[in-house]
């Protein structure tokens, strides 16, 4: 065991996967000489060379649609993203074509992609470098969607991303990049499709992603100290593939259901458990289940105006206990 | 090696006996094709929409009979030509176009997707421009892997207005990829006249300084002057001195799609380049060149009996099984979202 930021973890987990594989290769803007904007892939153009790690132009649709190219044609590429925002630039290759190709060829085409990207809010940059926009690919048929929460996911979620025959949309947390975490010595391959428990409780079941996963501990917490609620956390990590068989056995055990999302309202992932919840398991809810999202606003930049939308510690706790008024 | 040594190199000098005969065969085999299609439109035997390349089969048939077996092809919802160029099957064409089970892809795509990867023809697409990024990718592979292979990437006038076309022009040229990049300028980006949307009068050809690459403008009826440039081209690529811009001046005899009876063109432009059908014409050349009339005639007869046999085994063929409807979504063979 070592301790490593999540920022750290990134680098070792592409490393991991381009020592391993020939095959992998690694394209974006300044990913390479620079080390990438959020320093999470210095050194591997020292160690990988300029021909498996390449910056690209400012031509996200160019490096989107190489990586498919090349995907296509036998290498597993690793593209970045710089910010999520920017996959709207690009949404046609990822969207359109990445996402249909196998299904429209009916099979004669695999795409072995991963599309790593900086997800989500906290770093005051306004509403076009903020956005938490993993609902944009959950709801297109054909993409994989990850969104580790830890150093050791970050590099076991983005092996078994690498390794995985279909594309994968990978967001990472700009907000997490500084996080530690204990990280097992070795190779490390996690399996995509698969939430993880993080804390077991009896009251309420709360389902969390990304950034939100440290919040939800920490309201665990409160709501135990403070209030004598006790919280089981499950971190989603996949929503597509959805673990639908831990969530609902998760939800079953404490009967109330509580997602934490940091997307705007409208169509988060906790919209789908939520109905999905309603449907298969109804009788065995003791109490209505809650979506805590950001507004649905675009977002602001000044401190206390981002802090103000976005799911906060209180927040979660104060809207948890409401529920059990 | 530069472009004019590449030139050289390939020769620019006409294409032999046998290259010619294989080219006229391959135009004629489109040429029949979609006009079956079309007639296949008009007893309802398919659906949906279709975008014809009559008129326009020099080029596909020019850098079809040029490619190598392991390169790669990427065109447009106009894709039925550079697919059958590849060695794509016309019952696999046609039976995709009637949404049969044996069609290319057993009637997933349809029209506007054909795909053939075995035989190197890596997909139709049909959103505008999308597919140059793409073609980028599979050079930038080719080279990576060091096979020598190029790709080809087809698309229309339209194409050049569209940001992709420069994002993948821009990467292909910093990246030097073996890729040749063929506009198929037929006047038209769908209703609209060319010139009054570009702000230059080649859309491609006047836009290749801008990535450092030569201005290239071919006769696109000529399957000659197409097969020559596509040699130096492909040449090109596999040398490792990266990508070309070809712009082939063509002209389609029907409209953009199903939906268009090409009114909007004057009769005497459509009448001036009816005139230069690539077809007769070349047919007139190589009776020229001293190909006996029925030499000719043998490969006529024979690719009609082709087109009829291949529309007869696609009409035979059963719809597909409705289960296919929920299958290769992932390589897994499924659609599976959640456990």
């Amino acid at each position: 065991m070592e301790e490593l930021t999540y920022r750290d973890a990134v680098a070792r987990g592409i490393a991991q996967e381009m020592a391993r594989d020939q095959n992998v290769v690694f394209l974006g803007e300044d990913i390479a000489s620079a080390g990438g904007v959020f320093k999470t892939t210095g050194g591997l153009l020292e160690r990988f060379g300029p021909k498996r790690v390449r910056d690209t132009p400012i031509s996200e649709q160019a490096i989107v649609g190489a990586a498919m190219g090349a995907a296509m044609t036998g290498l597993r590429p690793i593209a970045e993203i710089m910010f999520s925002d920017f996959l709207a630039v690009c949404w046609d290759i990822v969207a359109n074509e990445m996402a249909k190709m196998r299904y429209m060829t009916n099979g004669q085409v695999t795409m072995p992609v991963v599309i790593r990207t900086a997800n989500g809010a906290g770093s005051r940059f306004g509403a076009q470098h903020s956005q938490s926009v993993e609902n944009w690919a959950m709801m297109v048929p054909g993409l994989k969607v990850v969104a580790p929460s830890t150093p050791a996911d970050v590099i076991g979620l983005l092996a078994a991303a690498v390794r995985d025959p279909d594309p994968v949309l990978f967001f990472e947390h700009k907000s997490l990049y500084g996080t530690k975490g204990l990280v097992p010595a070795g190779t490390l391959v996690d399996q995509l499709g698969k939430a993880k428990v993080l804390r077991q409780g009896s009251d309420v079941t709360l389902a969390a992603l990304a950034a939100m996963v440290p919040r939800a501990l920490a309201a665990a917490e409160r709501l135990a100290s403070e209030h004598g609620v006790s919280a089981t956390v499950v971190d989603v990590r996949s929503l597509v593939p959805l673990d639908t068989a831990t969530l609902l056995r998760e939800i079953q055990h404490t009967g109330r259901l509580v997602t934490i999302e940091e997307n705007p309202r409208l169509c988060g992932w906790g919209a789908e458990i939520v109905s999905i919840a309603a449907h298969e398991i109804f009788y065995s809810l003791d109490g209505p289940a809650l979506r805590i999202t950001t507004p649905h606003l675009p977002l602001p930049s000044a401190d206390n105006l981002e802090d103000a939308v976005l799911p906060t510690v209180d927040r979660i706790v104060k809207e948890i206990v409401e529920t059990f008024d | 090696m530069s472009q004019a040594q590449a030139s050289r190199a390939a020769g620019d000098s006409n294409p032999d006996r046998a290259t010619r005969l294989k080219l006229y065969r391959t135009m004629l085999e489109v040429r029949l094709v979609e006009k079956r299609a079309y007639d296949l439109f008009m007893q309802n035997l398919i659906k949906g929409t279709s975008h014809l390349a009559l008129g326009q089969e020099a080029i596909a048939a020019g850098f079809g009979v040029a490619m190598r077996r392991d390169d790669y092809t990427f065109c447009t919802y106009r894709g039925h030509a550079h697919t059958l160029v590849r060695g794509a099957s016309m019952v696999g064409v046609l039976g995709e176009l009637m949404g049969r089970e044996c069609g290319l892809m057993a009637g997933k795509g349809g029209s506007m997707h054909l795909t053939s990867a075995e035989h190197g023809a890596l997909g139709s697409y049909a959103i505008v421009g999308a597919h140059l990024p793409i073609a980028a990718g599979a050079a930038w592979s080719a080279q990576y892997r060091g096979t020598e292979q190029a790709a080809v990437c087809f698309f229309g006038d339209g194409a050049t207005n569209i940001g992709a076309f420069h994002e993948a022009l821009n990467l292909a040229a910093v990246w030097k990829l073996p890729v040749v990049f063929v506009c198929e300028n037929n006047l038209y980006m769908e209703y609209t006249p060319i010139g009054a949307v570009t702000a230059v009068p080649h859309p491609a050809a006047d836009r290749a300084a801008a990535y450092g690459l030569d201005s290239i403008i071919v006769d696109g009826n000529d399957v000659d002057a197409v097969y020559a440039v596509a040699m130096r081209t492909l040449a090109r690529a596999r040398a490792g001195e990266g990508p070309s811009l070809v712009e082939a001046k063509t002209y389609r005899h029907s409209g953009h799609s199903r939906a268009d009876p090409g009114k909007y063109r004057p009769t005497r432009e459509v009448e001036a380049w009816m005139k230069r059908d690539p077809l007769p014409t070349y047919r007139q050349r190589l009776l020229g060149l001293a190909i006996p009339e029925a030499e000719l005639a043998a490969i006529e007869g024979d690719v009609r009996a082709q087109v009829d046999a291949a529309t007869e085994a696609a009409r035979k063929s059963p719809p597909p099984p409705v289960e296919l409807a929920f299958t290769q979504v992932w390589a897994d063979g499924g659609f599976a979202w959640r456990n």
